[in-house]
């Protein structure tokens, strides 16, 4: 009990253990107060800054491939629309991994924020690319008689219109990141769930720590759907 | 030469991790399309008392990770449940996740059928049954097949998790081989590309199901004339299917 009290107090922050003999009651009210304030701080500190880092590098990403697609002659083009294809259909765990193992010099941080980065800016990317896809043709005729370069084209033009539609799937894409998180537990980054688990590891309780942090997955993802909604109706076009 | 040493050193184990996690895509796969048109015709209903619950629980699955729900699963059921073996919590958590993911395209699929189709069905009189077998359903399918592709290779790829709880699928066998090898980053490669392989074939799949799907439906060629090593017949056939594809889409 007592070298129990000194793992969690060392490891897992401020957590104490309780009475870990009484086994009559399944939900603890004090416990889940206690493990909660752990929770919050890599809710904060990991998760949802892999989620915003990631879903930034993402937005960028994503456009900048999409365009390049666009821009580049066939062959070249073609093999960055697989070389997406690949990081797209493979598992992001996987990926993970393969960059934790493969290049250990670089901190866990730096690679998660890298492969969420990079993995879901395929995913825009195509999201992009439906977005340029229906700015109308005659957008592109009138640049062309315009005789507008083509670094104007794209800022003033298309990117403007096509970013408008875009907006919604993008918003999607980042809850999702932030639901995939949780792989993170691949690489040892000591995120919620990862958090809740430790916890539970040290304390024999799991059905606190793994019940909260699903309850605040479930309200971020649905505040930040209601968010990703009202957007999408104001944006939305008005024909 | 290490490296293709230790590769068919493994090859073995790594084909029965493979194995596994064909196992878990296509058992699960068909079991969350199962939830999933359950879920989605209830979702769909215009009776508040059917409609509710199923969102109740679409929202549920969508909006906690899959990893809390392999971890409620795996940890906190037992405690008050069954306890269940690695496997069949990986096949329940992945069904259940990505069931309530393709609910959601279920049922927006069969909201996007034609408004006037569903009418037809009432001005016929036919009963709820008969509607969705014969009218709704194989025009919604046509529509959600893309979205179903997308959520299968989606569940591929969230099966990678599972080793997390104990199970030596495709993943686990892959770390397995850095312990014996320093060869990790090009091993995973392989891992990598053989992931990428079978997403390939699952979209390859999902698509000759969507040409047929569109095929009964009158739009674009049939399987057989797709598959056959034939050239297409001539501009003639091409145009009258094109007037096809406009009359159906109206």
């Amino acid at each position: 009990m007592n070298t129990l009290a000194m793992l969690t107090s060392t490891v897992a922050g401020t957590v104490d253990v309780p009475d870990i003999d009484d086994t009559t009651s399944y939900w603890r009210w004090d416990f889940a107060w206690e493990v909660l304030p752990e929770m919050l701080r890599s809710f904060f500190q990991v998760t949802l800054l892999v989620t915003v880092v990631g879903t930034l590098i993402a937005v960028v990403l994503g456009l900048a491939l999409a365009i390049l697609i666009r821009v580049l002659p066939r062959p070249l083009a073609w093999i960055i629309t697989w070389i997406a294809n690949f990081i797209r259909m493979t598992p992001i765990v996987v990926q993970l991994l393969v960059l934790f193992y493969g290049f250990v010099w670089m901190e866990p941080m730096t690679i998660a924020l890298l492969v969420y980065g990079i993995h879901y800016s395929t995913y825009m990317s195509e999201v992009y690319r439906a977005g340029i896809d229906s700015v109308p043709t005659g957008q592109w005729e009138a640049t062309t008689a315009l005789s507008m370069p083509a670094t104007r084209v794209w800022s003033r033009v298309i990117i403007p219109q096509a970013l408008r539609s875009t907006v919604p799937s993008l918003g999607n894409y980042a809850i999702s990141m932030f639901k995939d998180t949780p792989f993170l537990i691949a690489i040892s980054v000591m995120e919620m769930v990862t958090t809740a688990l430790e916890i539970g590891g040290f304390t024999y309780r799991y059905i606190e720590t793994i019940t909260i942090a699903g309850l605040i997955f479930l309200v971020a993802s649905y505040l930040t759907a209601v968010l990703v909604n009202r957007l999408e109706k104001r944006l939305a076009y008005q024909h | 030469m290490d490296y293709l040493d230790a590769l068919s050193m493994h090859a073995s184990r790594l084909w029965e991790g493979l194995l596994i996690t064909l196992q878990l895509t296509l058992i699960s796969g068909i079991l969350a399309f199962i939830v999933a048109v359950i879920l989605g015709l209830m979702a769909g209903s215009t009776r508040k008392l059917v409609r509710f619950p199923a969102r109740i629980i679409i929202e549920f699955f969508r909006g906690t990770s899959l990893l809390v729900q392999l971890m409620w699963l795996f940890y906190v059921l037992p405690l008050f449940g069954p306890s269940l073996d690695a496997m069949l919590v990986g096949i329940f958590a992945l069904t259940l996740n990505y069931g309530a993911y393709g609910a959601e395209a279920v049922r927006a699929s069969m909201t996007s059928v034609p408004q006037s189709q569903w009418e037809a069905t009432i001005a016929l009189s036919m009963s709820w049954q008969h509607k969705i077998r014969r009218v709704i359903f194989p025009q919604a399918w046509a529509l959600m097949l893309p979205s179903l592709t997308n959520l299968w290779v989606h569940l591929l790829k969230g099966s990678s998790i599972v080793y997390i709880i104990g199970m030596s699928e495709f993943t686990f066998e892959l770390l397995q081989l850095r312990r014996t090898t320093d060869w990790f980053f090009a091993l995973a490669m392989v891992g990598l590309i053989v992931y990428f392989l079978i997403a390939l074939a699952l979209t390859q799949l999902m698509r000759l199901l969507e040409v047929r799907a569109k095929h009964r439906l009158g739009r674009g060629p049939s399987l057989k004339e797709i598959l056959s090593p034939m050239p297409p017949k001539t501009p003639a056939a091409d145009n009258a299917s094109d007037t096809h594809v406009t009359g159906g889409a109206r």
